[in-house]
């Protein structure tokens, strides 16, 4: 790749249309959900993420893109801090949530956790029933009486939209469901706890297509209460479920903007070359 | 497709394979029955030898002054009483140990050294353990007591428990801690509720093999708790234990005594099994 000596130029395959009236069209009149801001991130000594400024809006999808190690699930890893179970492992710079700096040293991150949620690759349902699942990350922050802690397990099933397929087996285990009702259940557990934001990493990517477009049409849904952060693999899925991309390569920021708009007429060559599928 | 198979059976590299393999299936095979063969010479003599002295007697009545008849209560009690204090003191050390090693020590130089520490406390011979225990309890007191027993004991199965433990929760993916975390659940409570959780038939195992480790410990207890010819559950004093009893009977001049040492040998080899078995079934019950 000879590309790099682009970076930053405007080298638009065929700009017939204007991206600019994209690009106003749409965020000036959107909240910053989390402003992340010259974040720097570093395993060790070698830096993963680049200077990284983006804004995520609230009640939006937005969908990281880019080639294997490009540092996309690094990047949603430090929204919810979860890069801090490891030694060695930091960031630097400002990540704003609503506003708070979810970076400074006496964060609280079990709470900043229960805000912002996460729902993982691999299905990680917890060694426990189907409604202990759902039940245990309420019982974490809220003391409710029994018939109310039913009716958050219940609406939060539906939510997930698992609710008919497991009604009447609540008590069994949940390790024991197929993948894609596994990840339905981490869904279900995730929007249980309420939280404000939505972290997926590479949600579908174990699951079988009808999983799949299951969980995409759930995202969709969520995103009328929820701010959404999607890192995929798949560009049609980021295509589908996603307001903005984010494309990232190398451990920068190459380009940002509306899902449309980054599809039809990406700005940068990087961009275009690796979502028409030269590289990555 | 069958010419290619017939080509390939025909094939001098292939005979030879075969021929290698047939050699290599039949020396496993000799080892396997060597190994399993001991076992089943020490059962068949166990059950030969013992069976014949199991009697409720063996159970309701005390050890034997030399030419009498008797039973082995006094033991069996004992060795119950070591035991279950022994584990009651190890266990919660070992799991919280083998907690730190593979849940908060994880990267940390400590937990290296603490391993290769448990590791050598693992391979220690247990009679040295018996005179060490003998040094800081049964001197000082300046008597033999079951609390020094239980203590020798206890210091077998720490390391046990230690191993298994650490084993059981490095297996927990880190992707279930991840997720765990991802709700807001504190450490603390993500390894009691989670970790533990997730990892318990192993743990229970660990137990139960260190319960069949210490079930059989002679060394330790002729240091510690010696023996007792009478029925005692005072912990202050020299208990009774059944492989002290089979060691000192079984080399006896006395008849009665030898076959109550072998009574008291297959007593402890069927738990022992026993104990086996149900961890055996714990871990399958687990993986499947």
């Amino acid at each position: 790749m000879t590309m790099t000596s682009m970076e930053g130029a405007n080298h638009g395959p065929n700009v017939a249309v204007p991206v600019a009236t994209h690009a106003s069209l749409d965020t000036s009149k959107l909240k910053d959900k989390i402003s992340i801001r010259n974040l720097e991130f570093f395993y060790g000594d070698s830096r993963a993420l680049k200077s990284i400024t983006l804004s995520l809006y609230a009640n939006k999808a937005t969908a990281f893109i880019g080639p294997s190690g490009c540092g996309k699930s690094t990047l949603l890893r430090v929204l919810n801090r979860m890069y801090d179970l490891y030694p060695g492992q930091r960031a630097t710079g400002d990540v704003l949530f609503d506003g708070d700096n979810l970076l400074r040293p006496d964060q609280d991150i079990n709470l900043l956790r229960a805000r912002i949620g996460m729902v993982f690759q691999k299905p990680t349902p917890f060694p426990m029933t189907i409604y202990e699942n759902v039940a245990f990350g309420v019982r974490l922050y809220e003391k409710l009486p029994r018939a109310e802690l039913d009716g958050r397990v219940e609406q939060a099933l539906r939510r997930a939209a698992l609710w008919d397929e497991v009604k009447d087996k609540l008590a069994t285990n949940g390790q024991s469901l197929s993948g894609g009702q596994q990840q339905r259940l981490c869904i279900a557990r995730t929007v249980a706890v309420k939280p404000e934001v939505i972290l997926f990493d590479e949600p579908c990517s174990a699951l079988d297509p009808i999983s799949t477009a299951k969980i995409e049409e759930l995202i969709d849904e969520l995103k009328q209460d929820y701010t959404i952060v999607i890192v995929t693999h798949n560009m049609q899925q980021a295509a589908r479920v996603s307001d903005f991309t984010a494309f990232m390569y190398l451990g920068e920021l190459i380009e940002f903007g509306a899902t449309a708009t980054l599809f039809t007429t990406p700005k940068d060559k990087r961009t275009q070359a690796y979502i028409t599928g030269r590289f990555g | 497709m069958t010419n290619a198979t017939t080509a390939a059976t025909s094939s001098p590299l292939y005979s030879g394979r075969r021929r290698r393999n047939a050699i290599a299936k039949t020396l496993a095979w000799i080892a396997t029955a060597f190994g399993l063969g001991w076992l089943i010479l020490i059962l068949g003599v166990l059950l030969y030898q013992g069976i014949g002295g199991l009697s409720l007697s063996v159970f309701t009545e005390m050890t034997p002054p030399p030419g009498a008849a008797g039973g082995l209560l006094n033991a069996i009690v004992g060795s119950l009483i070591i035991t279950v204090l022994a584990v009651l003191i190890g266990t919660p050390i070992g799991i919280l140990a083998g907690t730190y090693l593979a849940e908060y020590g994880r990267h940390d130089k400590l937990s290296s050294v603490v391993r290769f520490i448990n590791d050598i406390l693992l391979s220690a011979p247990s009679i040295v353990i018996g005179l060490f225990v003998y040094e800081i309890m049964v001197a000082p007191m300046g008597h033999f007591s079951g609390w020094a027993g239980a203590v020798a004991l206890a210091v077998i199965v720490i390391p046990v428990v230690v191993r298994t433990t650490e084993d059981m929760l490095t297996l927990v993916p880190d992707t279930l801690r991840e997720a765990a975390a991802s709700i807001g659940l504190p450490r603390a409570l993500m390894i009691m509720r989670i970790a533990y959780r997730a990892a318990r038939a192993g743990i229970v195992t660990g137990i139960l093999l260190a319960v069949a480790r210490i079930s059989g410990e002679t060394a330790p207890l002729l240091f510690t708790a010696l023996n007792n010819q009478f029925f005692s559950v005072n912990m202050d004093q020299p208990m009774p234990s059944l492989p002290v009893v089979i060691f000192q009977f079984a080399l006896s001049p006395y008849v009665e005594w030898q076959k109550l040492a072998w009574t008291g040998a297959l007593l402890i080899t069927i738990t022992v099994l026993a104990l086996s078995v149900i961890a055996r079934s714990l871990t399958s019950r687990k993986s499947s």
